[in-house]
């Protein structure tokens, strides 16, 4: 794999009274009885992960799972109570304040739920914001912005506010404000959550885009299982604040750890995750003269599959012949054993 | 929901030891006691000479002591006192010379009344466009045609300079509660007191260390119209969704940035409303410190009451009114403000025209005013006064309505009014105690019941206990009163929208007149009495009743409303045995501040022959008599903190059993 950009360790945030003293009560490790008992909240429990460089995390959980708290320690919006975390090798926990904010400036870029745009700055301020808070001078911030705002498709609306704005615009400009530090790792703290579904699904076509464009390190939570397989090169599922499963969408779905990730996973759109080479057997018998790849979803080869009357050759990347798949195959994954 | 609101009453309301028959029980226990008690006992209707505390002496001695002898390190009290007023005194000399009395160090007049009315107009304009310019405009030129405009000019001059310290002061000290939580625990039961601290209370303690004038109004001011500030400060800032201040951090921002450029811009419509409440209750101050020496508008109107010239008194009236309404229109407009798309695409004229314009008139208007005097300020052949014409016309229609007026507030008076006041002056004091201790205990707020029992000791053991009732049954017929009115119309409200819009601009209305204002019609109707002091205080209390009833029935969920239609009741039962009963909460809320303002008012009413607690702090002011001064502002206070301390208690602690979150 490529280089770890952010790397956790049995990280722990709990709320309470007084959670050190709670932590070490329990020797670092605090069962849910624990917890129970002395009325302490675990948010976040012994959770460990690395983030690659380049890829799309997704981390998802419903409401109160922790993965808003996960979030919020790798960007130390809330310090986690024990644990260690690591961004490109330097020690993150040990980062005062004033490196926090460096780092924060120029190395991180954050989209928020409720978009958190400041109500009194129209989009360009918004989005230079970050820029002014670097020191950069104003005009060169002002064009950076322009910059961003064109990018996110916004240009024309520069001057509005906010409140004048739609949801689907209003994170727009949150988008392009957290893109114009050009940080090193983007955290979306389920950007897509409180627009309509026609405007998330646009959103996240837009998404898309911009990835391919800046192919940027990205941690990104969600509730929406479909988004995750959508987006994600990585998904970690949590549950109860404990990091139940962490792996390709294929993965979970082929593999799940536990009856919650195969609940989650039973109502995925399994033709979208599940890859030709996952479900392949050995050729065998006579094949049609069409191949698939190897590495395609089953939903991509679907029809032609379907349409042939022999089963498909697979090949790989080097065209060379590794397994066949039939109609069967295909149709299992559509509608077979979910049925 | 109509199961939740009746069922959870009966059960863990009361402290376990104490449920409903048996309070019953306790308090006609404690009644008779303190009543046979009075009988064997004449101190418990009236506290022993003997034993009185003389602690209005000590603190008319310890004034003196600190005025003349005093020292905190090695400088004189005084001296420090005479610091503080001249350091107070140069602003409000300025505003002076720039208003009313010319800029004898410059050389300069004072601005002239062309050039402030048309300053303000372009600040109307400005701000709301050409409605609010008018408003302005036609206000201002009252002002000057009616011969009022030094009265006003030398009220605005304090004006000008509390509000901007009272902001200030608020903002600061509304900042550093919300950052350090041992301000917080310290500063906020203050404010909790302040808010139940009517006018009146302020002024003696000032007046005891500086002369009357100015710099007493403006003291007393400032530490009045400051809480609101504060308070709005504290609630913008905590209420600043997490999202934004994340976002702030995410962006690089120090904790001074956060403050600075995210958490207070994001809170700017709460702080202008603190802006907007400071600058109210500066004017109503203000003109209240009349009884301070405050010259101005506020002395005018007093002395014209005081000698029952009405016409008079109305002119000063309106002025007052109008400045009123001016000054909230302004602070709230400029509150909801729109911001201008296009400035930037504007030429530098377009932009700042209203500054352009006002320094050409100005500068014009100055150099008008050397040769003609009346740019400066008009002459009084040049004003109007319609005061005589108006004497004449109220003494025809109270002459018409008399026969019918006079019985009424006769019969008012003798059958209820002097009743009541006789049963609040024969009631002995352990009765009084004894009720509201076990209230207080029913609570079961221990503090609430120490600090109750601590203020009611205040005065019974001071010798206050009589002037003490006369101003408890005057608040608490004026409040039956205004309950009476308020509720049903605040129900009515919540039956008919076309109802509710207007009496809300009426109630918004109301609350911008200054109270001392309501004391006009009292006297024009019904001469000084007492039932023109009941009179005076109910528009004016009225309105929370009125108010709170309206939100809290409007705030109840329409899915109980629908709930209770299907379960068949009728518009009548769902009022009475749904609605009602959640809203019960917030109602009791508006009762508090309608009693708040009660209080407040009848302090105010001892201006037109009250005498109660107000009568003996205005008295004592005007004699120096320190001690009696501030007790009895103390005293005020003190029945305030009580009743709001027991309902708010009880109005939390009902909220908390039907599931509301605060």
């Amino acid at each position: 794999m490529s280089d770890i950009k952010i790397s956790c360790r049995n990280m722990w945030k709990v709320f309470g009274a007084n959670p050190h003293a709670f932590m070490n009560r329990h020797n670092g490790a605090p069962t849910d009885e624990d917890f129970k008992a002395e009325g302490y909240i675990g948010a976040v429990r012994d959770v460990s992960f690395d983030v690659h460089e380049g890829e799309i995390l997704m981390i998802m959980g419903l409401s109160g799972s922790g993965k808003s708290t996960v979030i919020r320690c790798l960007t130390r919006l809330n310090d986690p109570t024990s644990g260690t975390m690591t961004y490109e090798g330097r020690d993150l926990l040990a980062a005062n304040e004033e490196e926090l904010i460096d780092l924060r400036r120029h190395n991180m870029g954050m989209v928020f739920q409720n978009f958190g745009l400041l109500p009194h700055r129209n989009v360009l301020e918004n989005v230079a914001f970050p820029l002014e808070m670097q020191g950069m001078e104003n005009s060169k911030r002002i064009a950076r912005a322009k910059e961003m705002v064109d990018l996110v498709g916004l240009g024309g609306r520069e001057t509005y506010f906010p409140g004048e704005l739609s949801g689907g615009q209003q994170q727009r400009v949150g988008i392009a404000r957290s893109l114009a530090v050009e940080p090193d790792i983007w955290f979306l703290d389920e950007p897509f959550s409180a627009l309509d579904p026609l405007i998330r699904a646009e959103m996240q076509d837009e998404f898309i885009r911009l990835q391919k464009l800046l192919n940027k390190t990205i941690v990104f939570i969600t509730h929406d299982f479909e988004e995750a397989t959508k987006l994600a090169d990585r998904i970690g599922i949590m549950k109860d604040g404990k990091m139940v499963q962490m792996d390709t969408a294929e993965q979970l779905v082929l593999n799940p750890a536990d009856d919650y990730v195969a609940k989650f996973a039973k109502n995925a759109p399994h033709e979208r995750i599940i890859s030709v080479g996952a479900v392949m057997k050995p050729a065998k018998g006579k094949l049609a003269t069409s191949t698939v790849p190897k590495s395609a979803k089953i939903g991509d080869v679907a029809a032609q599959v379907l349409d042939s009357d022999l089963p498909c050759a697979v090949v790989d990347d080097a065209g060379k012949k590794v397994g066949m798949i039939s109609r069967k195959m295909i149709s299992e994954v559509l509608f077979g054993e979910r049925a | 929901m109509t199961d939740q609101a009746g069922g959870s009453t009966s059960t863990n309301f009361l402290p376990d030891s104490l449920k409903g028959h048996e309070a019953k029980v306790a308090y006609v226990a404690i009644i008779t006691l303190g009543v046979l008690l009075s009988f064997v006992w004449s101190g418990a209707t009236r506290w022993p000479q003997e034993w009185v505390l003389p602690l209005e002496g000590w603190i008319t001695d310890g004034i003196n002591w600190l005025k003349r002898e005093a020292h905190i390190f090695g400088v004189q009290v005084k001296d420090i006192t005479r610091a503080i007023g001249a350091t107070l005194k140069l602003p409000i000399k300025w505003a002076e010379y720039l208003l009313f009395r010319g800029m004898k160090p410059l050389g300069l007049g004072p601005l002239p009344w062309v050039a402030v009315t048309a300053g303000v107009a372009l600040l109307g304009h400005w701000i709301g466009g050409i409605r609010l310019a008018m408003l302005c405009l036609l206000s201002f030129l009252y002002l000057s045609f009616f011969h009022l405009w030094k009265d006003s000019m030398q009220t605005m001059a304090v004006v000008l300079v509390a509000v901007p310290l009272a902001a200030l002061i608020g903002l600061g000290l509304g900042i550093w509660v919300t950052r350090s939580k041992r301000a917080a625990k310290i500063i906020s039961p203050i404010f909790d007191l302040m808010q139940a601290t009517p006018h009146m209370a302020y002024l003696a303690p000032v007046a005891a260390f500086f002369a009357a004038g100015p710099v007493t109004a403006l003291i007393a001011t400032v530490v009045f119209a400051m809480p609101p500030m504060a308070r709005c400060t504290i609630l913008g800032l905590q209420t600043v969704p997490s999202d934004i201040l994340e976002s702030g951090k995410m962006s690089g921002c120090t904790q001074r940035q956060l403050l600075w450029k995210v958490a207070l811009p994001s809170a700017k419509r709460t702080l202008m409303l603190g802006l907007n409440q400071v600058v109210m209750q500066t004017l109503a101050m203000v003109v209240i410190a009349s009884i301070a020496g405050q010259p101005g508008l506020g002395h005018k109107l007093l002395y014209s009451l005081q000698q029952l010239r009405i016409g008079l008194a109305i002119e000063q009236g309106i002025a007052i009114t109008l400045l009123a309404i001016v000054l909230d229109r302004l602070t709230q407009g400029f509150a909801y403000r729109e911001v201008d798309h296009f400035a930037a695409t504007k030429s530098f004229l377009q932009r700042n025209w209203h500054w352009i314009a006002f320094i050409a008139i100005l500068i014009v208007s100055y150099v008008a005013a050397e040769y003609f005097r009346e740019v400066k300020i008009l002459a009084r052949k040049q004003t109007f006064s319609f005061a005589r014409e108006m004497n004449d016309g109220i003494r025809e229609f109270n002459k018409i309505a008399y026969p019918f007026l006079n019985p009424f507030k006769e019969w008012m008076t003798t059958y209820v009014l002097l009743n009541i006041r006789d049963f609040f002056l024969w009631l002995p004091w352990p009765v009084f105690v004894g009720t509201v201790a076990l209230a207080a205990w029913r609570l079961g707020k221990a503090p609430v019941l120490w600090l109750c029992l601590a203020l009611m000791a205040s005065f019974i053991v001071t010798g206050f206990w009589v002037e003490t009732m006369q101003t408890t049954y005057l608040v608490l017929i004026s409040g039956i009163f205004c309950v009476l009115i308020g509720v049903p119309i605040g129900i009515w409200c919540s039956r008919s929208e076309r109802v509710a819009n207007i009496t809300m601009s009426v109630c918004d209305t109301l609350q911008t007149f200054p109270s001392f204002i309501y004391l006009i019609p009292a006297i024009m109707l019904f001469n000084v009495s007492i039932f023109s002091n009941v009179i005076a205080i109910i528009p004016y209390a009225t309105v929370p009743a009125i108010r709170y009833t309206y939100l809290g029935l409007k705030g109840i969920s329409p899915v109980t409303i629908e709930a209770a239609k299907m379960n068949g009741a009728t518009p009548s039962q769902s009022l009475w045995k749904v609605e009602l009963p959640i809203a019960v909460p917030e109602i009791m809320l508006g009762i508090n501040q309608t009693i708040m303002m009660a209080l407040a008012m009848t302090a105010i009413t001892a201006l037109i022959g009250s005498t109660d607690l107000g009568q003996e702090v205005v008295r004592a002011i005007s004699t120096q008599n320190y001690g009696r001064g501030i007790l009895c502002g103390f005293f005020i206070a003190a029945l305030g903190i009580i009743a709001d301390r027991l309902i708010q208690a009880w109005a939390s602690e009902r909220k908390k059993q039907l599931g509301f979150n605060e």
